[in-house]
């Protein structure tokens, strides 16, 4: 069982090896097909680092994650919240509706969108067409969220209304605190998403290198450099590093929010 | 005699309607606005012809004839799509199963090896994509390498027409952490009394797999099947990287590509939607593709909906 568990380990783990390796082997000897370095060059990561519009990307990409999510959390909770707890006509129907909008591959809807985007509003060559939307929920995070309200015992929002509360302080005051798990794993799946993202840049952003995100500039990256796979695999080591290191410091929301979607329901 | 409503009553009832419209009023707003409108003005836009400049003209079903009946790329962009829904979503589920029940296994180093499954489904899809590019490229890639290192001859992955998409397989189930978790979890869940009860009865390894754990995991292997075929169906970046970087075609902004490289064995119907689109402003073919995307799509969700009937009455 163990040395399966090893042999299994080393197919996740080598590639990451691997592309760290490359990452520090001069220009010449990324070319060959030699595996270890003969000398350590992580002036390659500030070569990466000085590449034109390299930092334009970190500030973009943090700019659509952190607003997309704050804006996101901020639009879906609420309707989350009457979803799971309020009694009303239609909600089976809004529910069935917000789950079919999770399903929709993007690509269903994103022609006449684009259009608005870039004939009525001129706002294509940026990020805010993929920014503003989430203002209004995101599907998926109003259903993950939703599945999360339902836990809370409905005796807590009674006795907040006993004691006088309307429903936005109690949404604000008891519902998000007790909530504060679901959320992060909420933010942290749409900072993700975000971060992640390249169909979306692509459409609206492909225009302006000077709005392009990490994950669409990694791609142009290795076609400028196309023989520098040590470039290559530095820069592809930045875009993952993050996402890496917040994963650390917030493994446990990340794996509630994993089995939130699947398991419990 | 019947009561007529107390006027208190009826404000009360007016309020509560109004507060729930508050409450809603985002998703109302971006339902319309970002999912209704463009809806319909795709229907509408795939009886037009229109290029993005001129001011769009009525052409009634010819876009669809052309989509169904003419387009060469139709055929290979549909049986690319259907080919990784069934391959990839099988494979992935046997393997995220296979990496649950090694987990749950393990005695010494869980903690590890739980971390090391998981860290790479956390690899954002471009850098996964654009590292397997690298360790799978037979010119001086590692895995080509270390291959002929031992004498086996080895493929040419991403520059193969016939080793592409297992290639993008072999991506997909190297970011297998999603499953592995969401198994992992429905596997502690299984009561350790039936395994206890099951070896008494004599059962082997495979039967209390079979007659123990299999019951009670069917619901989440389903789960896995159908939210694993709406992914794929939208299955757009690794395919359209791997492809563009494999070809090695230097592209500055605006270089217009055929993508699917090599031989349209990675164009996947998003991709061929993104091409005629945006590449070609054949905006009623795109929308003609859109909808034949959607129709599938809603076919497999409302599929999902009768098996997780679940999700929604789970809720009092």
């Amino acid at each position: 069982m163990h040395t399966t568990a090893v042999a299994v380990a080393l197919f996740f783990v080598l590639p990451f090896v691997f592309v760290f390796l490359t990452s520090v082997m001069s220009d010449d000897q990324a070319m060959s097909g030699d595996l270890w370095p003969h000398e350590w060059n992580w002036s390659n990561y500030a070569a990466v680092f000085n590449t034109p519009g390299f930092l334009d990307w970190w500030r973009n990409s943090l700019l659509y994650a952190g607003l997309g999510t704050l804006f996101t959390v901020c639009s879906s909770v609420p309707v989350a919240y009457a979803l799971a707890k309020f009694r009303f006509r239609g909600r089976r129907t809004a529910l069935v509706l917000v789950i079919s909008t999770m399903m929709l591959p993007p690509q269903v809807i994103v022609i006449p969108m684009y259009l608005v985007w870039a004939q009525q509003l001129h706002l294509s060559g940026s990020l805010w067409p993929l920014i503003i939307p989430m203002a209004f929920g995101d599907a998926y995070s109003i259903f993950l969220l939703r599945q999360f309200l339902l836990t809370i015992p409905k005796e807590y929002l009674e006795s907040a209304k006993v004691d006088g509360c309307g429903e936005l302080r109690t949404l604000l005051g008891i519902v998000v605190p007790m909530a504060k798990p679901g959320i992060a794993a909420v933010a942290l799946f749409q900072f993700f998403y975000c971060w992640n993202d390249y169909f979306g840049p692509q459409i609206y952003a492909a225009q302006n290198p000077g709005a392009w995100t990490l994950s669409y500039g990694l791609e142009s990256f290795k076609s400028a450099h196309s023989v520098n796979w040590n470039l290559t695999m530095a820069a592809t080591l930045l875009v993952m590093a993050p996402v890496i290191v917040v994963f650390f410091f917030a493994q446990k929301a990340f794996v509630e929010g994993v089995t939130l979607t699947g398991v419990k329901g | 005699m019947a009561i007529p409503l107390a006027p208190e009553l009826r404000r009360k009832r007016t309020r509560e309607r109004l507060r729930t419209l508050g409450f809603l009023s985002p998703w109302l707003v971006g339902f319309t606005v970002f999912f209704g409108y463009p809806l319909l003005a795709t229907v509408y836009f795939s009886f037009m012809h229109y290029n993005q400049i001129q001011s769009p003209t009525f052409v009634g079903l010819r876009n669809w004839r052309y989509v169904l009946e003419q387009m060469p790329l139709f055929g290979p962009a549909l049986w690319n799509t259907l080919w990784l829904v069934v391959v990839m979503v099988a494979l992935r589920v046997a393997f995220g199963l296979g990496i649950g029940l090694l987990v749950t296994k393990v005695k010494t180093g869980a903690g590890f090896f739980r971390t090391a499954f998981y860290l790479p489904y956390l690899a954002p899809p471009v850098a996964a994509t654009v590292a397997f590019v690298f360790l799978l490229n037979p010119g001086t890639g590692p895995v080509n390498e270390a291959l002929s290192a031992v004498g086996v001859s080895a493929p040419n992955w991403f520059n193969d027409p016939d080793w592409a998409k297992p290639s993008l397989v072999l991506l997909s189930l190297w970011g297998i952490g999603d499953l592995m978790v969401i198994f992992m979890a429905s596997l502690l869940d299984v009561p350790k009394e039936q395994y206890e009860a099951a070896e008494l009865d004599g059962a082997g390894a495979f039967a209390k797999f079979r007659y123990v754990t299999w019951p009670s995991i069917v619901p989440i292997v389903m789960f896995a099947v159908v939210t694993g075929v709406v992914q794929t169906m939208q299955y757009y970046t690794q395919a359209l990287v791997a492809g563009k970087l494999a070809s090695g075609v230097s592209i500055g902004p605006g270089t217009v590509i055929q993508p699917g490289y090599p031989d349209h064995s990675t164009l996947t119907v998003p991709q061929l939607v993104y091409s005629l689109g945006f590449q070609n402003f054949n905006t009623g073919a795109a929308c003609v593709l859109s909808l034949v995307l959607f129709a599938i799509a809603m076919a497999v969700t409302s599929l999902l909906m009768r098996k997780r009937a679940g999700l929604l009455t789970a809720e009092d």
